[in-house]
């Protein structure tokens, strides 16, 4: 006679329940038996860092520092351009040269944009 | 809890019986996983480190479990100089570590200010704010030392009792946890040390 296939499951739901409560279950035995507890109020605090924490930990951040690092990212990655372009500086052909002048061009436009827009200007 | 007699557990371990009381069975799995707190203050920590790492591995004694919580932390290893600045936060993170809880005050700095002794900002050991368990001279002491401070901890878990009343601190409900944590004052930390901890030795001179 075979067992029954849902037996497995009923064992493993077992294990599963008795695997975490029985250390717990000791743990409270040990806390009222033995060890009486000593709560306090930095023990107690919910930050665990030697340093007092300092007002509410639900603030809202400035979408005003999305656009700072937007404009970062851009010119970030204009850099990462610019370095090949000046090591092949000397061995570069006309074309080369002037479409890197564009894409700096391009770039520049895009700052200028920015700026005329008052994206710089740090928004209170 | 009646000790058991040391001829009869002998005579019991020859015949392949092991024998334990509650007691020793708490202490040796404690005594077996001392986890440090993982911070360190000056270059005493160098050693610190150098202890952690496979040649001197302080894994060996089961300590080797450097946490980053005070939550998780049984013994705080003050490594170095504790500066009148970092003195506050210290005692806060002692206070936010769970019982049982010890310290090992490394180095001449954390036992005493050391070389910097005499410098406006360097407190003069760490024992005038928390209850300091074992004491490493050196600056900084190499690891063995530090190694030999851990084996003396074990010796001293091993022998805390569990019940009576000599038990140990953190099982006795009248023993404080938390210790107040100094402030910073105009000219020094207030209070400058704390008389419930703080027992300095007194020289007593002839007139």
């Amino acid at each position: 006679m075979a067992p029954n296939p849902y037996l497995f499951i009923v064992i493993f739901v077992g294990v599963a329940l008795v695997f975490p409560l029985l250390p717990l279950a000791l743990a409270w035995l040990w806390r009222k038996f033995f060890q009486p507890p000593k709560p306090g109020a930095e023990k107690n605090a919910i930050y665990e860092c030697g340093v007092e924490s300092i007002g509410d930990a639900q603030i809202q951040f400035s979408s005003q520092y999305y656009l700072y690092a937007i404009i970062f990212l851009i010119f970030d990655v204009e850099a990462i351009f610019l370095v090949p372009f000046a090591v092949a500086f000397t061995g570069l052909p006309v074309g080369g040269f002037i479409a890197i002048l564009v894409f700096l061009l391009l770039l520049i436009e895009g700052l200028v944009w920015a700026w005329s827009k008052g994206c710089l200007n740090w928004a209170k | 809890m009646s000790e058991i007699d040391e001829g009869l557990r002998s005579e019991l371990q020859r015949q392949g019986v092991w024998v334990t009381s509650m007691q020793e069975l708490y202490n040796w799995g404690r005594k077996n996983s001392i986890w440090p707190l993982q911070f360190g203050l000056a270059c005493c920590a160098i050693e610190m480190i150098a202890t952690a790492a496979s040649r001197y591995d302080i894994a060996r004694f089961g300590g080797e479990v450097f946490r980053p919580s005070p939550r998780q932390a049984d013994l705080m290893i003050v490594a170095g100089t504790v500066t009148k600045k970092m003195a506050p936060q210290i005692v806060r993170l002692y206070n936010q570590m769970p019982d049982p809880k010890y310290v090992i005050s490394m180095g001449a700095c954390a036992i005493s200010g050391g070389p910097f002794k005499t410098g406006y900002n360097v407190l003069k050991g760490i024992d005038r704010y928390i209850p300091v368990d074992v004491y490493i001279p050196g600056c900084p002491p190499r690891p063995e030392a530090l190694l030999h401070a851990f084996m003396e901890l074990q010796r001293k878990i091993d022998n805390q009792k569990l019940t009576g009343s000599n038990k140990a601190e953190h099982l006795d409900s009248e023993q404080l946890s938390e210790f107040p944590v100094p402030a910073f004052g105009a000219h020094d930390l207030e209070p400058p040390a704390n008389p419930d901890v703080f027992h300095p030795m007194k020289i007593e001179r002839r007139q």
